[in-house]
């Protein structure tokens, strides 16, 4: 069962065309992982996908609903969660707000209650407290509840925020660059977590990623990217031999991919 | 042992996350009681040694409760000294001369309206120039329906939505604007108020000003310093509490999202136009409290007495009292209260050329706030968490302790 299709999807930033006529279908279940050089706009599409950029042209489909024309702030609702490229924490809040506000979508009480805090608004707290501890058992982040994110190293802040995502309870995960400035150990851990989101939690991803390790290691299926273009898709063996794939990463033009 | 264990997830809606809180609630209400029943039955006048030590003897019998009932626990501490505050702040009016009573009932109301500005700027990360308006506001709206014969109970809460209402219009321009640019939209807005008070002299008495009497509850009439000082009292407590719950629950988080990630905020499902007005209005609705307590301290308001300065000062209290907390509100209130004081005391030591120096006020005022911004960014509960730790960590201490590290990169491109 297809959950999210892009269909066409294009996005022009003046004379760029930074994504260009990229279709694609994410199945329940499986991890998707979107490769491709620098400036390929494969973080682009996860703006699009986010609404955080207005699409020049194009569907998204989420479950069988349109969510071209949503706000941004909608989209956390319907089950779709992210992290960034280079961490989007609230590095003056601790571990436990910056979870508790991937919480936010589920929130039944509104500020009016909060002023006066009442058993209502207890009540919801503490479920939602109880939520995001089976999130911090998960990801072992049992150590840093109370810590601020401004103290926490680098690679703690890639965990928190892959946790802030899973508290959002969503449908599809799109982790953008999960690896990026790890080293080999906490890169290792991302990949056991990668899987047991997928076989654990049942939750489909769709990631970023440039080490092919990982990408091998996870992923069910791969597209390639290349100037806002999809130059091939399949497993990621598949992928990695299509001649075109290894054109855009390692340059040449035709005659000597050919004769390679 | 809570970096290891699990621990009871009460604990982090708690005020006082450590225990001691309803043994702190039940003690101070037992206190109020007492003085309650003291000053309307005792036989003989009591004069303020009886009071002080009566204080001493409950301080002495609560913190003894409360440290044996936590003594395998982290806590207590907390609760035992907000109580003994709560306690000299219930017995001041008994001990405290008059001049000094009502210099802490305007700490109150200050600090009322700082908890807003507080919560505004510390909390959700929008700057306002324009408090003084809304402290207007509350203050023309108090004096206003007071001259048509309603009590406090219509008055304030009338006093606070309408200036709610008001900080709603102007946190429309802040849904596009930031920073500097923002301050200036507040300001102008502040001015246009100032401006039409002055002018609509039919309603408000324009330049002339207002008068105002004696404020009253269901004919309960607020007639004496003292009773104004536990009336401003009440309503700071309530103003603290809300404003801490705003903190503890998803609505101060939801602030907190936008103050430092308008993007992930946005990704988590934060409305940023519904939060930043709700911000606009909760503190607006403050400091529309505090201008009618303010109204009814001074029993004459007019439009020079909500002029630029007065939101400058506010603003002055919000970042020397401390933006992280809402202690800082209390800090930062003194403050203002207090320096004023102190410049008018040293003026007349001073040789004649500095001490008649015109501006002299706003001059020290000024490079205060500056040394401040350079050298204790965090405000005076900054520096008290500072020496609390020092303490605490004795021989440990180090000087980076509170520096804030570089941060990691942060894509500016999303914003």
């Amino acid at each position: 069962m297809t959950l999210l299709e892009v269909e066409n999807l294009a996005v022009h930033f003046g004379g760029i065309k930074a994504v260009d006529g990229v279709s694609f279908g994410v199945d329940k279940g499986e991890i998707f992982t979107i490769i491709g050089p620098n400036g390929a706009g494969k973080s682009t599409i996860f703006n699009l996908v986010s609404r955080i950029y207005q699409p020049t042209s194009g569907r998204i489909r989420f479950e069988g609903k349109d969510i071209t024309g949503l706000p941004a702030h909608r989209i956390a609702g319907l089950g779709i969660a992210r992290t960034f490229q280079n961490i989007e924490l609230f590095d003056m809040a601790t571990v436990l707000d910056n979870m508790m506000l991937g919480r936010h979508a589920h929130r039944r009480t509104g500020p009016f209650a909060h002023l006066f805090f009442g058993p209502a608004t207890r009540a919801e707290e503490l479920a939602h407290r109880r939520k995001i501890e089976e999130v911090i058992d998960f990801l072992d982040l049992q150590h840093y509840r109370d810590q601020m994110i401004a103290n926490l190293p680098y690679g703690v802040r890639k965990v928190v925020e892959l946790g802030r995502a899973l508290c959002t309870e969503p449908k599809i995960l799109l982790l953008d660059e999960p690896s990026s400035g790890l080293n080999v150990e906490e890169t290792e851990d991302m990949s056991f977590w990668i899987s047991d989101i997928k076989n654990i939690l049942g939750i489909t991803v769709i990631m970023v990623e440039h080490d092919m390790n990982l990408v091998n290691e996870v992923s069910d299926r791969v597209l390639a990217l290349n100037y806002g273009r999809v130059i091939a898709t399949g497993t990621p063996a598949e992928v990695q031999a299509h001649p075109e794939v290894i054109r855009a990463y390692l340059g040449g033009d035709d005659t000597e991919t050919e004769a390679a | 042992m809570r970096f290891l264990f699990k621990t009871d997830y009460a604990q982090d809606t708690r005020l006082f996350p450590f225990g001691g809180t309803k043994r702190f609630w039940s003690g101070l209400a037992l206190y109020a009681a007492i003085l309650v029943a003291l000053a309307h039955y005792a036989p003989v006048a009591l004069t303020s040694t009886h009071w002080l030590g009566l204080a001493i003897v409950y301080a002495v019998a609560f913190g003894a409760v409360l440290l044996r009932q936590n003594a395998d626990g982290e806590g207590g501490h907390a609760a035992f000294w907000y109580g003994l505050l709560g306690v000299a702040a219930l017995s001041a009016p008994f001990v405290l001369d008059l001049y000094f009573l009502s210099q802490i009932t305007f700490v109150y109301v200050y600090a009322i309206a700082g908890v807003g500005l507080i919560l505004l700027l510390g909390m959700c990360g929008q700057i306002s120039l324009g408090h003084a308006a809304f402290m207007a506001c509350g203050a023309y709206t108090a004096a206003l329906l007071q001259a048509q014969g309603f009590d406090l109970l219509v008055t304030l809460p009338a006093a606070i939505l309408l200036s709610a209402l008001l900080g709603v219009v102007i946190g429309l321009p802040a849904l596009r604007m930031t920073g500097i640019y923002l301050a200036f939209a507040t300001y102008a807005f502040a001015f246009i108020v100032e401006e039409v008070l002055a002018r609509w002299d039919g309603l408000t008495g324009g330049n002339m000003g207002f008068v105002l009497s004696d404020p009253s509850i269901l004919g309960y009439t607020f007639d004496s310093e003292q009773k104004m000082y536990y009336l401003a009292m009440v309503l700071f407590a309530l103003t603290l509490l809300a404003g801490l719950n705003i903190r503890r629950s998803s609505t101060g988080r939801a602030f907190m999202a936008i103050r430092d990630s308008e993007t992930a905020a946005e990704a988590m499902g934060v409305n940023l136009a519904v939060y930043k007005t709700t911000a606009f209005a909760i503190s607006a609705g403050m400091a529309g409290l505090a201008g009618a307590v303010y109204a009814h301290l001074l029993f004459f308001i007019s439009p020079e007495g909500f002029t630029i300065l007065l939101s400058i000062n506010l603003l002055v209290l919000a970042v020397i009292g401390g933006l992280a907390s809402m202690h800082g509100a209390i800090f930062g209130a003194a403050f203002i209260v207090v320096l004023p004081q102190l410049i008018s005391l040293t003026k007349d030591s001073l040789p004649p050329v500095v001490g008649q120096l015109p501006g002299l006020e706003s001059g020290i005022f000024g490079l205060v706030i500056i040394l401040f911004v350079i050298l204790e960014p965090m405000g005076l509960h900054g520096r008290w968490m500072k020496i609390k730790t020092y303490f605490q960590l004795f021989p440990l201490y180090k000087r980076g302790t509170f520096r804030r590290q570089k941060s990691y990169m942060v894509s500016e491109k999303n914003r």
